[in-house]
């Protein structure tokens, strides 16, 4: 079983954007071979001479899509994501890195309205929230600059992540109700999650030393 | 939803071309000559089955079911899988053939799919039931059967993880006395949220030790050594009787000689309330999902009134094409016996001549030779005219 791990190269999606830089951070202190090469590089997959590795560097939303296709045995993606997307992956670690939270935000005089209109990049979780809060809202699907939204009256409120809370503050918004917390994840594939599962048992074992014990 | 266009279908509907349905012909007959010693019949059921029958009893969720009317005004299901048209057989028409029974199928079963296409909405299992045998040893059968399977279908790699659905149950009756808290945690395993899991885990006010039992609930997984580190965990019940289960299934598998392939993993779950005891899945190398599912299911038969134990599995026909090799050998020949309306009884009758030789023989009525045309020669190996009249 350990020869046929040994001998299987393991694929690893890596989110470009908010919290690329962190979890290369994050890689290194668990001993993998990143080199700058992977932050520079225009390539998209770029392998890791002599460790039986190799990176995709996707868009965060895409890492569980590759995942749960099998084209990369794990991959590193924040929880606003696997909210998002409802793939189908093992959900092994929490980095506890890239910290934001989902929140609800919306002008200081917001009051509630008749045909409640919400803007957000992620549709689902906001769907399914105010289903949960009992409350009916339409929900428009942006892809950038949803604070805007309300500033320009095509929502009353936003949904999305905030860490520091700095753009929203710029826009003139203000936090109305907290949703959840959203750390980064380590997740697999279910047929590599047994097939090749020294090679993410080792893996999730060299991350869960990084993570401070009192919090993983 | 607007107006489909002539070459669209149904979402996740998909054709299959002759090269592919070649190869899966092919390995269907691989399936059938490697399972038929085992003594095992093929059945076929319908397509449509009663919701309230079939539809019910299945383990698939109804929102996956595709449901219409009859013209009765009936509720039914095109058949989201077989295990349960099977169950429904075994308490009716065959209810005084004695237990056990072994039957197989290879058939197509429907479940609509919400996500793209690229899942198939129907897709053609090759799948075993053997009803009426609740020992280890046919849980064995089973598991074997499915290795001998993905052997003979050509696999080169391939691994089948086993667990037992008590043993997550039995681990969380000893822990957890919160009915909520333990759907919560079977949720999770369900979901494969490790993460959510361990939240949940050390948000709940336990002894360190029941915290270390159910942590380490996620490292089962593994060889032969994960057993006893398995027993370690239970103090006695439930869990403890799934460990001794999966002891003696795997001192079966070693009797079989197939657990090389095989993989012991604790916190499978593969279904919720449908399996009763061992599960198994089977993986390939460069193969995203499972290629194979199947377990012990206790409680189905007794739906349709005819209680048994019984243990079975499906290979998915369309994951199984993506991981075995080609078909060794070229395809026959194909030969083009081009004719005048002269010759028609003489050309009719060698073209059989060479059908009986093994070719594979197409016959065309033309006028002159130059009807043959340049595509013709490029599809066909041979190409013989008979137009002259012979003196």
């Amino acid at each position: 079983m350990s020869s046929l791990d040994r001998s299987q190269k393991l694929t690893i999606a890596m989110p470009k954007g908010r919290i690329f830089e962190e979890a290369v951070h994050f890689l290194q202190q668990a001993g993998l071979q990143v080199t700058a090469e992977l932050q520079d590089s225009r390539k998209l997959v770029i392998p890791v001479e002599n460790a039986q590795l190799e990176f995709i560097l996707a868009k965060p939303t895409d890492v569980p899509t590759y995942v749960e296709y099998g084209v990369a045995d794990v991959g590193v993606v924040g929880k606003d994501v696997l909210l998002e997307e409802e793939r189908d992956v093992y959900e092994l670690l929490d980095l506890q890195i890239g910290y934001c939270r989902m929140m609800v935000a919306g002008m200081p005089d917001w009051k509630p309205t008749e045909a409640p209109r919400v803007a957000t990049k992620y549709p689902k979780i906001a769907s399914r929230y105010f289903r949960e809060q009992g409350q009916q809202v339409e929900v428009i699907k942006l892809n950038g600059s949803v604070e805007l939204a309300p500033m320009i009256g095509l929502a009353d409120r936003i949904v999305d992540i905030v860490s520091t809370g700095r753009t929203l503050k710029e826009n003139g918004l203000i936090e109305l109700e907290h949703i959840c917390e959203i750390t980064t994840r380590l997740i697999a594939n279910r047929a590599s999650y047994r097939m090749k599962s020294g090679a993410v048992d080792d893996i999730a074992q060299k991350f869960m030393e990084v993570i401070p014990r009192s919090i993983r | 939803m607007t107006k489909p266009l002539g070459f669209e279908k149904p979402l996740g509907m998909r054709d299959i071309l002759p090269d592919s349905l070649v190869k899966q012909r092919h390995l269907e007959r691989a399936l059938r000559k490697c399972i038929e010693p085992w003594g095992y019949e093929e059945i076929s059921t319908p397509s449509l089955e009663y919701y309230d029958t079939v539809g019910v009893a299945s383990a698939i969720v109804t929102d996956r079911m595709f449901r219409l009317l009859d013209k009765q005004g009936h509720t039914v299901v095109l058949r989201p899988d077989m295990t349960t048209p099977i169950a429904r057989v075994v308490s009716s028409l065959y209810k005084d053939v004695p237990l056990p029974i072994r039957l197989f199928y290879q058939a197509n079963v429907f479940r609509a799919q919400e996500k793209e296409a690229g899942r198939n909405a129907e897709f053609f299992q090759t799948g075993i039931e053997l009803i009426g045998d609740a020992s280890e040893d046919a849980d064995a059968e089973a598991i074997a059967l499915a290795v001998f399977c993905l052997r003979a279908a050509g696999v080169a790699t391939f691994r089948i993880a086993i667990g037992h659905v008590d043993f997550v149950e039995g681990l969380l009756e000893e822990e957890i006395a919160d009915e909520e808290v333990k759907s919560q945690f079977r949720t999770f395993l369900y979901e494969r949220d490790f993460v959510g899991y361990r939240q949940l885990l050390s948000s709940l006010e336990l002894p360190g030790e029941s915290k270390h039992r159910l942590e380490s609930l996620l490292r089962l997984r593994g060889g032969k050594g994960k057993i006893d580190e398995a027993r370690e965990l239970t103090v006695n019940g439930k869990a403890r009787r799934a460990v001794d289960t999966v002891a003696s299934l795997w001192d079966a598998l070693e009797a079989y000689g197939v657990t090389d392939d095989l993989l012991l993993d604790f916190n499978l779950i593969s279904n919720l309330n449908y399996y009763t005891g061992v599960v198994f899945e089977g993986y390939a190398a460069d193969l995203g999902s499972p290629l194979l599912g199947g377990g012990r299911y206790d409680h189905l038969a007794a739906q349709f009134g005819r209680p048994a134990p019984a243990t079975g599995f499906a290979i998915k026909m369309d994951r199984l094409l993506l991981v075995t090799p080609e078909m060794d050998g070229p395809p026959p020949a194909r030969v083009l016996l081009c004719y005048t309306a002269q010759r028609r009884r003489e050309a009719l009758a060698e073209a059989q001549l060479l059908r009986e030789d093994g070719l594979v023989v197409v016959t065309r009525l033309i006028e002159q030779e130059s009807d043959v045309t340049d595509s013709d020669k490029a599809v066909y190996a041979k190409i013989i005219c008979m137009t002259q009249k012979e003196e």
